[in-house]
């Protein structure tokens, strides 16, 4: 399996697709970590669905990661594409065949494909973790926000747990694409597929009938990185992106390892 | 273990379509087999098989002694090109090769020795989307050497090459077969194939009509005899003779073209002789590999 990861890093480090998402990541972070600081003092709409973010609110231990948090969504979006581009390429390329002629375990494949793209996943998270708490703590000067409770150890616990509940959510959505890729083993579709779910059915969705909000998967993968909502609840939202993680991905591993490979 | 290949009885059906019906051969160890048919005829989906691609409807095989149920026990000492080469665009022939040996365990330093032996050393580092078909099809063979292979399958690997590099390949395909290493080559190309296959299995709408030598197959096909008149006056008298002693005979191309052995050629300069017809040129032929496909495959 370790193989296959080491394999399949080589072309997630390729410069075009690497620095491309990197740039296209850190761009993202800067832009909205910067919104919801040179906005504090506006008294408008400067956080996520127009919440008002005051100068006190970020000058506390949770203003570190308010800008960190906020493109958690399109973290989840760019690693669904990423996931689902890496998976599905391989049917539409064709060089599926040359994986499986020399790692012939399919479910190595799956496993170290899908260990490769969580590192990958990581990675965005780190940076958007280092270019928001940089911007934020540049910015915060502007937003006259002081900065002393930032580095507390309650702060940085906070920054710990705000981590690794992005990186779940984004890891979800990248699950997500990774399932999607293998289900329609073309990269323009299954990325269509759930770009289109996510970014726009699912919103509109869950704003016409609030009520859906607790069982889209979208929202809760979104749910699980804002650490929870008043509405939602983390173990909820939890609980409901693991049923559909596992139900999906169980379904097209089954599928992975016995389809021919006719193409 | 004596064969590098054996199938019994190796079936794949689609619905209600049969790919490949009851197919039974064998190929030896260390020989160069080529594996020949119409297109659709059944051939890569047999090679599918063999390498644990598609899953066999019906049937037993085994590749280098191991059972083709599984491939995992085998496939780390078989090299192969399935229906063209297939790589990732955005990296370079290099890296590509990289990515493959990361994944099978293969030491990175095979890269360069292999991009070398395949004419690829300089443009190693092009991205393999500026490749001509050519140098495409020279990395799916480099790549197919990775795991300096018992067990070569190559399926067309002459496609898209110019006169040079089917010579390259053909060498490259002997010089592997010197070493030891089984070839199982699939091509179009039936004059490379007779140059440099001694064994043959021969596919039709998914049913083997021949496996075993080469020249078994050659020899067993029935000769032909040209004869030139010196007067083309004489070419229906020519003609008549061969008919009258039991030999089908045409005239094609200013010759007599007779059905019968080398034998018969004296035979018949002498009738024709004695018939007042005097000829310039007495040639026998036997059939090309081709002209057998052909003849078998009814294409």
């Amino acid at each position: 399996m370790f193989n296959v990861t080491k394999a399949e890093l080589r072309k997630l480090r390729r410069p075009t697709l690497l620095i491309s998402t990197i740039l296209v990541v850190a761009a993202l972070t800067a832009l909205f970590t910067s919104i919801v600081f040179l906005r504090a003092n506006s008294g408008q709409g400067n956080g996520q669905r127009g919440e008002i973010i005051t100068p006190e609110t970020l000058s506390s231990a949770t203003g570190l990661i308010y800008g960190f948090k906020i493109v958690s969504f399109f973290l989840g979006i760019t690693a669904l594409c990423v996931f689902a581009s890496q998976t599905a390429q391989e049917y539409s390329l064709g060089t599926l065949r040359n994986l499986l002629v020399r790692q012939p375990s399919r479910m190595k494949i799956l496993a170290g494909k899908y260990l490769s793209m969580i590192i990958f996943a990581v990675a965005l998270v780190v940076i958007d973790a280092i270019v928001a708490i940089a911007v934020s703590y540049f910015l915060a000067p502007h937003a006259k926000v002081t900065t002393s409770a930032w580095f507390t150890a309650s702060a940085l616990a906070l920054l710990g747990k705000t981590f690794v509940n992005v990186l779940l959510g984004t890891i979800a959505f990248g699950t997500f694409g990774m399932i999607l890729g293998l289900l329609f083993r073309s990269p323009i579709s299954s990325i269509a597929t759930g770009v289109i779910w996510s970014l726009i059915l699912e919103n509109i969705l869950a704003g016409v009938v609030s009520s859906t909000q607790k069982w889209l998967p979208g929202q809760n993968f979104d749910n699980v990185a804002q650490g929870g909502s008043p509405t939602v609840s983390y173990h909820w939202s939890m609980g409901i992106a693991a049923a559909y993680l596992v139900l999906g991905f169980s379904i097209v591993a089954v599928l992975f390892k016995r389809r021919d490979v006719a193409n | 273990m004596t064969t590098a290949i054996s199938v019994k009885d190796l079936t794949k059906i689609y619905g209600e379509r049969s790919a490949l019906s009851h197919a039974t051969f064998e190929v030896p160890l260390g020989t160069v087999c080529g594996f020949v048919g119409p297109n659709g005829s059944g051939k890569t989906t047999t090679i599918r098989m063999l390498l644990g691609l598609i899953t066999p409807s019906g049937g037993t095989g085994t590749v280098l002694g191991e059972n083709i149920t599984h491939p995992e026990r085998y496939l780390p000492r078989v090299g192969a090109m399935i229906e063209g080469p297939a790589f990732y665009p955005a990296l370079s022939g290099a890296e590509n090769l990289r990515v493959l040996a990361s994944l099978g365990g293969f030491p990175q330093e095979r890269v360069a020795s292999l991009l070398e032996k395949v004419g690829l050393a300089d443009r190693g580092g092009s991205k393999y989307k500026t490749y001509s078909l050519g140098m495409k099809q020279r990395l799916g063979i480099a790549a197919a050497l990775l795991p300096n292979p018992k067990l070569l399958v190559l399926d067309e690997p002459t496609n898209g090459l110019d006169p040079s590099g089917i010579q390259e390949i053909r060498n490259l395909i002997k010089d592997l077969a010197s070493d030891g290493t089984s070839v199982f080559v699939s091509s179009h190309l039936l004059s490379e194939l007779e140059q440099i296959s001694e064994y043959l299995v021969m596919l039709r709408e998914g049913e083997v009509l021949f496996s075993g030598r080469t020249q078994d197959l050659l020899a067993a096909q029935t000769a032909t005899l040209i004869a030139k008149p010196e007067f083309t006056v004489d070419l229906s008298k020519l003609v008549e003779i061969a008919t009258r002693h039991g030999h089908s005979a045409s005239v094609e191309g200013g010759a007599v073209h007779i059905v019968g052995d080398a034998d018969w050629g004296a035979t018949l300069n002498r009738l024709a002789f004695n018939a007042g017809i005097t000829l310039a040129e007495l040639t026998a032929t036997q059939p090309t590999l081709e002209e057998t496909f052909f003849e078998m495959t009814g294409e």
